[in-house]
């Protein structure tokens, strides 16, 4: 990653869609599921012929007042839809129905955690409720584009941040807070791959100690972390070398080639549609009254920030690995099981923010595709409390169940790994190493407790990792005397 | 002979109920009557044969079996901007000539419930734009009181074809008077419901906060039968309202003694384009038969109604122009030959589908949503309904009903005015005002004026169209005009 010239200051705001998990579209009762077949999920409302209307799904309501409380938002008592107009062949009415003026949500924020430790307070502008488009499809129709309007009239969030964000990684940390936000409060499924949660990032840059903003470019439809950081991080570098080169940054919409790696223009502000938004005469404005606040405030579980203080408080997880594991729904609710399982918080958390999350990060695959479930790995934790095997040979058992070959036990026992607690057997590999070593174990007697990790490893290393390390210990120092 | 279209839908129906004809005999009258005679109107669109027979068969069976609702085996005409499954539903536009609906509206639906049998489907206004109905892509249609003549628009044919009797009864639609102007100019009966009374899913949308469906009938009475069957609230429009349908047959005949009747002075007075002497000598007679009847002539003011064309003229093209952004030529209905590529195919297919009054709404439309104007008009105009609707608020703390020509003038002659739209949208000058404000309107017919029906428009308060339809009936019991039939359809 390039390091941003001290000289400048980098100002970042988002636009997430988050894709709401309602079981039918927000104007129609046509399935939102996703991967079916082209055209198949689609109402007479959807494909918009002639005469039809949109009725609200009130579910969509619901979970973008979920959201508002979550953020400690202002949801309005009032907000009204409006018609965003523009011409695409996958928007079937020829325009969106989206929220203009008045939104559902209004300015809430949300706390995100600095590489250094600190915490910073993001602002969430608003928060408004909109349809999604179809979608065209440019392969496989020789010159002619298909439609398919499965997605068409599909719920959508849009979250847009204050700029507030002073780096792509500072960004990446909103995003993911809020990515972990929405499956917590169960309004978003959180699955990037599908584009059930996508953003747009606006990037500008200034002069350090310049009161006003930059010219900004829009980054459009990033799809994941990565992509986010790394097309902000470009996109920064070519605002700079553009301003230093004597140029000047246009406000344009831009498209992050992931390839190339590169950013590149779409269309000028000049191009830019004109919406014509007004509000949508087919639709009643959307009242919120205060109870239903109340009812919905009551109704949230607990959220991130609160689960990782009970982590601490309760468990006496370090804030650390309080905060991986509540960093993600799946993950959390993985150590959930895991710990009521074994009865050992901190075990449970060692082994999953370490072994359990690198080889995730190895296979880049989310919790939810995991090879080991909680319970497997919950089996593997006890053989290593109850001193079958050693938390060393545990990451070879580990790999093994990773690969399939079966559970915890079933590798243990095919492999011979289990642990040698027979007093007897340990105490031969014991004398037969100091037989083999007389002048270190007389350097050990001498008091170079340092020779000690050298026995220890050399009757290991006989027995295979087996013998148990406490026993071992305790067996050589007995011969000391 | 049998003369079956000089009876009323009211007496239809009791004839069907009593078995004194069947629906199937009723149905083919009317249909033959259509075979015969729609070449001098041009009032229908599609006739539907053999569906209607083979619902008239179905609704005898239904009338023999007992119990069948009273417009069991009644046939009448739905406007073509009603959508209706299997069967072309137009609009009167080439964008929409080739399309089948896949389904029903409300209203249709409703009305099948209620056991009517459909004819056919009416000319109209392409998209319901145009006082004249010279704007449909399937030609003018003519006015039963003289050939040369408009029938008035949007809902011309449905006025037509009820006028000439080739329906007992149509429905319409009323965006700024497109019921009552053609049923002023036809010489019949229509009523504009409240808006939200009526469902408008699978109406299709020209201007969405002003469109509402309604009766054109005979008289007052069958004008409250077919609401009947009409209104109600639809959980597929959200602009529906959630209130008991009252029976609207119930208080036809409640004496009007003590009857406030407000007269606006701004409707009565003599400006340029305003009401010509003959519609205002046969409507002070209909007044007078009203004080006859007991009623109270109260003189009231409505002060912003000299606001309400420019008002409508920038929220109806404004909703229209996003309502037809769906007739792209990539779903369903017209698409151009051989599009070079997508703004080809958007352009012409647009440009080739819609007719110029429809192009001209939807560019005045869209400049009024645009980006620096749209505070300046659309905004504005939305302010200035409420000053509209608040006129009629307080008025109705004095009076019961508004009474006023529904049109400054009969019906004027074909290619009068085509080529003056601005003259064109003044002949809705009186009716517009209803539509901005949501409130209940009829238009009666009270007299001639030069051989042609003279309308007189009723307005009532917010969901009293049973009152308007009481006044209404009364005034038809004291007198004929709405049983005169044009020399040519007899």
């Amino acid at each position: 990653m390039s390091a941003v010239d001290p000289n400048w200051e980098v100002v970042i705001g988002l636009e997430i869609h988050a894709q709401l998990a309602t079981k039918s579209k927000i104007f129609s009762g046509a399935s939102t599921a996703y991967g079916a077949e082209p055209n198949t999920q689609t109402s007479v409302v959807d494909i918009a012929l002639p005469g039809v209307l949109p009725v609200l799904n009130k579910e969509a309501v619901h979970m973008a007042v979920k959201f508002g409380m979550a953020i400690d938002a202002e949801v309005a008592d009032r907000s009204v839809f409006a018609r965003k107009n523009y011409f695409y062949p996958d928007l079937p009415k020829g325009y969106q129905i989206s929220q203009f003026d008045l939104p559902i949500v209004g300015m809430g924020h949300i706390n995100i955690e600095l590489e250094n430790g600190e915490t910073k307070t993001i602002g969430v502008t608003r928060a408004h409720l909109e349809e999604d488009a179809g979608k065209s499809l440019h392969e496989d129709y020789a010159g002619m584009t298909g439609i398919d309007l499965n997605r068409a009239g599909t719920p959508l969030l849009e979250i847009v941040s204050e700029p507030d964000m002073r780096s792509a990684r500072e960004a990446v940390a909103y995003m993911k807070k809020i990515h972990t936000l929405v499956q917590y409060i169960g309004i978003c499924d959180g699955n990037m791959q599908e584009g059930s949660f996508r953003c747009d990032a606006n990037v500008s840059v200034r002069p350090k100690g310049q009161k006003e903003f930059g010219t900004r470019a829009e980054l459009k439809n990033i799809n994941s972390f990565r992509f986010v950081e790394r097309a902000i991080n470009i996109e920064v570098e070519r605002q700079i070398d553009l301003i230093e080169d004597g140029g000047e940054v246009v406000q344009e919409t831009r498209l992050y080639d992931s390839v190339k790696n590169e950013t590149r223009s779409m269309r000028s502000k000049e191009e830019a549609n004109d919406y014509r938004y007004f509000p949508d005469p087919d639709l009643l404005p959307v009242i919120i009254t205060e109870e239903y606040r109340q009812q919905v405030r009551a109704e949230l579980p607990e959220l991130p920030e609160q689960k990782q203080q009970r982590y601490m408080d309760e468990l006496g997880l370090s804030a650390y690995d309080a905060g991986v594991i509540t960093s993600s729904i799946g993950l959390s609710s993985y150590f959930d099981t895991v710990n009521e399982k074994t009865g050992d918080a901190k075990l449970s958390a060692n082994w999953i923010t370490g072994e359990f999350s690198a080889r995730l990060n190895r296979e880049e695959i989310e919790i939810e595709n995991a090879r080991v479930d909680a319970d497997a790995l919950a089996l593997l934790l006890l053989r290593i409390k109850d001193n079958t095997i050693s938390g060393k040979i545990a990451k070879d058992v580990l790999d093994a169940m990773w690969n399939g070959e079966g559970s915890a036990d079933e590798v243990i026992e095919s492999k011979g790994l289990k642990q040698i607690t027979d007093t007897g057997a340990i105490e031969a590999f014991v004398d037969e190493v100091i037989a083999n070593n007389p002048s270190q174990f007389e350097e050990l007697k001498g008091g170079k407790d340092k020779m000690m990790g050298f026995f220890v490893g050399q009757v290991m290393k006989m027995s295979k990792g087996k013998a148990n390390p406490a026993q071992v210990n305790e067996l050589i120092r007995s011969k000391m005397k | 002979m049998s003369n079956y279209h000089t009876k009323t839908v009211t007496e239809l129906s009791a004839m069907l109920q009593a078995g004194k004809v069947s629906s199937v005999e009723l149905t083919r009258y009317f249909l033959d009557r259509i075979k015969s005679s729609d070449d001098k109107l041009n009032s229908f669109i599609t006739v539907c044969e053999e569906d209607a027979l083979a619902q008239a068969k179905e609704s005898d069976e239904k009338l023999k079996a007992g119990n069948a609702p009273a417009l069991t085996g009644v046939p009448i005409a739905h406007k073509d901007i009603f959508c209706t499954e299997g069967i072309k539903t137009s609009c009167a536009s080439k964008m929409l000539d080739n399309f089948i609906s896949p389904y029903d509206a409300t209203v249709v639906t409703n009305m099948r419930n209620a056991g009517v049998v459909m004819l056919g489907k009416t000319n109209m206004d392409e998209f319901a734009m145009g006082s004249s109905n010279e704007t449909s892509y399937y030609g003018a249609v003519k006015n039963p009181w003289n050939l040369n003549a408009v029938p008035g628009g949007s809902s011309g044919g449905s006025a037509a074809a009820v006028s000439a009797r080739l329906a007992p009864a149509a429905t319409g639609t009323d965006t700024g008077g497109s019921i009552r102007q053609p049923a002023a100019f036809c010489g019949i009966t229509g009523l504009k419901p409240t808006y939200g009374r009526v469902s408008r899913f699978g109406m299709i949308a020209f201007a969405s906060s002003l469109d509402q469906a309604g009766p054109m009938g005979q008289s007052a009475s069958d004008c409250a039968l077919l609401l009947n069957a009409m209104a109600g609230f639809d959980e597929k429009d959200s602009t529906s309202i959630e209130k008991e349908v009252p029976d609207y047959s119930a208080d036809l005949d409640k004496p009007l003694d003590g009857l406030r009747i407000g007269l606006p002075k701004e409707y009565f007075a003599h400006t340029e384009g305003g009401m010509n002497a003959d519609v205002e000598a046969a409507i002070k007679t209909a007044l007078d038969e009203y004080k006859a009847m007991g009623a109270e002539l109260v003189d009231i003011e409505l002060p912003n109604s000299g606001i309400s064309v420019p008002v409508y003229y920038v929220v109806a093209p404004a909703e229209c122009s996003a309502n037809l952004s769906r007739f792209d030529g990539v779903r369903y209905g017209y698409r151009c030959e051989d599009p070079k590529d997508l703004n080809d195919l958007y352009t012409r297919s647009r440009g080739e589908g819609f007719g110029p009054e429809v192009q001209r709404r939807i560019m005045v439309g869209t400049y009024a949503l645009s980006s620096g104007y749209y505070d300046a008009y659309y905004l504005k105009a939305q302010q200035l309904r409420h000053l509209i609707s608040d006129d009629f608020k307080k008025a109705y703390e004095k009076v019961d009903v508004i009474m006023a020509p529904a049109t400054p003038e009969t019906a004027f002659n074909i290619g009068e005015k085509t080529d003056d739209p601005i003259s064109m949208y003044l002949s809705d000058i009186y009716t517009i005002a209803v539509n901005l404000a949501g409130i209940p309107a009829m238009s009666i017919p009270v007299g001639f004026a030069d051989g042609m029906p003279v309308g007189m428009q009723i307005m009532g308060n917010y969901f009293e169209e049973a009152k308007l339809l009481n006044v209404a009936h009364k005034y038809q019991q004291a007198t004929d005009w709405h049983t005169q039939l044009p020399e040519e359809f007899k």
